[in-house]
């Protein structure tokens, strides 16, 4: 179990290293983030001018909101990618049969190589606009120390629930030989239902409902109440995240164990 | 005339004396041709295709959704109707989509460096900047300039506007000029990674950014930000300062008429810079030599 545990830290590492190496692209990623962050602040600041108070965030929480997403937005990967695009490519070149025999299991490979990416993108292309958006927009910082390492949990369990959805739209490949449309399709769900482009209390009722009780939810809206300490809504969040991390990764083994039995191998 | 004809000369390297019109002719072939291979290529996995260009339509649609509900909280952001901004939505999204089309594939030019593809498209005796420009061209992107006309439309009806022949002309400049600065762009921004391999996302972030950043009206940023865009990089004559004239709003820089109607002559410029910068970077190309 402790050899299992290095093994996957090693993968994670190797990741984690592996993205650190394109320090260019990470430097002009993070510029485009922030430039992002300027442009949608301004937009909720008109907003928020007109409607102190809307949607239960203050001005300051609802500028806030803006540079925390940006600061996810790469990390948890709500535009897709990260490990989709390196396994997509196996699927296409018939390497997928490899990666079945080696005696590491299917989804935690992915998985690790997975949070290491992220822990990368989370201190750089995270870190970077979260710091302008805080010295030059007055964004604002959680006032409670323990919120931090909440924070933290919130966004773990966020980067979960992205895999999970993720993995589950990679291993339909198995079944659909070409996943990129799912994939395209699901990119218009996560960025709209995970509350990134706005925050979900915005939307009129039925989908606010809708969206709220979605996976997608986890991705962006709840880090991004935690981080901006909105008490009550809290708890039911991270509960929300908590579920469907291990609803999808239930199903992600599900789906691993029919698509194993199913092999089409590609090319080769 | 003259001067957009100058600038196509810019963009090829002359290596022969042909006349100029031969030698844009020639461009415009060989970029037809590979579109039309790389189309041919996409269409075997034609169920993938399909989705992919309803995804692209969908995505692109979702920043107007945005702004549509936050206008049910507001009736107007920074001072402006939805109308108004959907103006601005639709001659922004079009210039940024058809751009994007036409000449979007240059943003990869980074990854053809590194992997050696370049040198192939330098040994075809076709123009490399057609070439690259239109290496796999993607018809799905034809999602954004769709919707962006059909919000145009939308808003073209719902202001209480006459669309007298002026009005009409400026909207169509709007749309030609739009289209040309932001190819311009996108060369001109691809150029960097002729010197900094990995600048693609840099790019991002005066393309696709700067395509949100004129969704909202000039009132909603800074002056100096305003200023920026309008001196430094020229996305101010994309739309906010022929919109200004079309809904005859006040211009928050306080900048002579003239610039309204300015936008042909940015554009040129924007061909022209984009052009200088695409001979610089191919004359400082060294091979990987892989």
């Amino acid at each position: 179990m402790a050899g299992s545990a290095g093994l996957y830290l090693a993968i994670a590492r190797g990741s984690f290293r592996r993205y650190s190496t394109y320090r260019a692209a990470t430097v002009a990623g993070a510029f485009t983030n922030t430039v992002f962050g300027f442009i949608l602040a301004a937009g909720f600041l008109a907003l928020w001018r007109t409607r102190p108070h809307l949607g239960g965030y203050d001005t300051g929480q609802a500028v806030t909101y803006i540079w925390v997403s940006q600061a996810l937005l790469v990390a948890v990967a709500a535009w897709g990618g990260g490990f989709q695009d390196d396994l997509q490519e196996r699927f296409r070149n018939g390497d997928i049969a490899i990666d079945l025999q080696r005696p590491v299991d299917f989804l935690g490979w992915w998985l690790a190589g997975d949070l290491g990416r992220a822990g990368f993108q989370l201190l750089t292309r995270g870190a970077v606009p979260l710091t302008v958006g805080v010295l030059a927009c007055h964004a604002r910082l959680p006032h409670s120390l323990l919120t931090w390492p909440v924070f933290l949990l919130s966004v773990l369990l966020s980067l979960l629930v992205s895999f999970g959805l993720r993995f589950l739209i990679s291993i339909s490949s198995f079944w659909l030989l070409d996943s990129e449309g799912l994939r395209a399709l699901m990119v218009v769900v996560s960025m709209f239902m995970s509350g990134m482009l706005l925050p979900l209390t915005l939307f009129p009722q039925g989908l606010r409902q809708l969206a709220q009780a979605l996976p997608w939810a986890a991705l962006i809206q709840a880090p991004c109440d935690v981080f901006l300490e909105r008490g009550s809504r809290v708890p039911g969040e991270l509960g929300a995240q908590l579920l469907w991390a291990v609803v999808l990764f239930a199903a992600g083994r599900a789906a691993q164990a029919l698509a194993v039995r199913k092999v089409v191998v590609q090319g080769g | 005339m003259a001067e957009t004809l100058t600038a196509a000369e810019a963009l090829t390297v002359p290596a022969d004396r042909e006349p100029l019109i031969a030698k844009v002719r020639w461009s415009v072939t060989s970029w037809r041709l590979t579109a039309a291979m790389w189309t041919r290529a996409q269409m075997s996995y034609r169920t993938s295709f399909v989705l992919t260009s309803l995804g692209n339509l969908l995505i692109t649609s979702l920043d107007f959704a945005v702004l549509v509900l936050m206008f049910r909280h507001t009736d107007r952001l920074g001072g402006w109707t939805l109308p108004e901004i959907g103006l601005l939505y639709g001659t922004s999204g079009f210039a940024l989509g058809a751009a994007d089309l036409l000449v979007g594939s240059v943003d990869s030019l980074g990854q053809r460096i590194r992997s050696g593809d370049l040198d192939v498209l330098l040994l075809r005796p076709a123009p490399a900047l057609a070439l690259v420009c239109a290496e796999r061209f993607a018809l799905r992107r034809l999602g954004r300039p769709v919707q962006s006309l059909l919000v145009l439309g939308w808003s073209m009806q719902a202001l209480a506007l006459a669309w007298t022949l002026p009005r009409l002309l400026l909207l169509a400049g709007m749309l030609v000029c739009g289209t040309v600065i932001f190819s311009a762009l996108f060369v001109g921004g691809a150029t960097l990674q002729f010197w900094w391999g990995e600048a693609k996302e840099f790019q991002n972030s005066f393309t696709y950014g700067g395509a949100t950043l004129l969704h909202y009206p000039p009132s909603v940023f800074a002056k100096e930000l305003v200023a920026g865009v309008t001196f430094g990089l020229p996305l101010a004559f994309v739309n906010w300062l022929p919109t200004l004239r079309l809904l005859h709003r006040p211009d928050p820089l306080g900048l002579p008429t003239a610039f309204q109607y300015a936008s042909p002559l940015a554009a040129a410029l924007c061909v022209l810079a984009a052009g200088f910068a695409w001979r610089a970077g191919l004359r400082a190309y060294r091979s990987t030599g892989s």
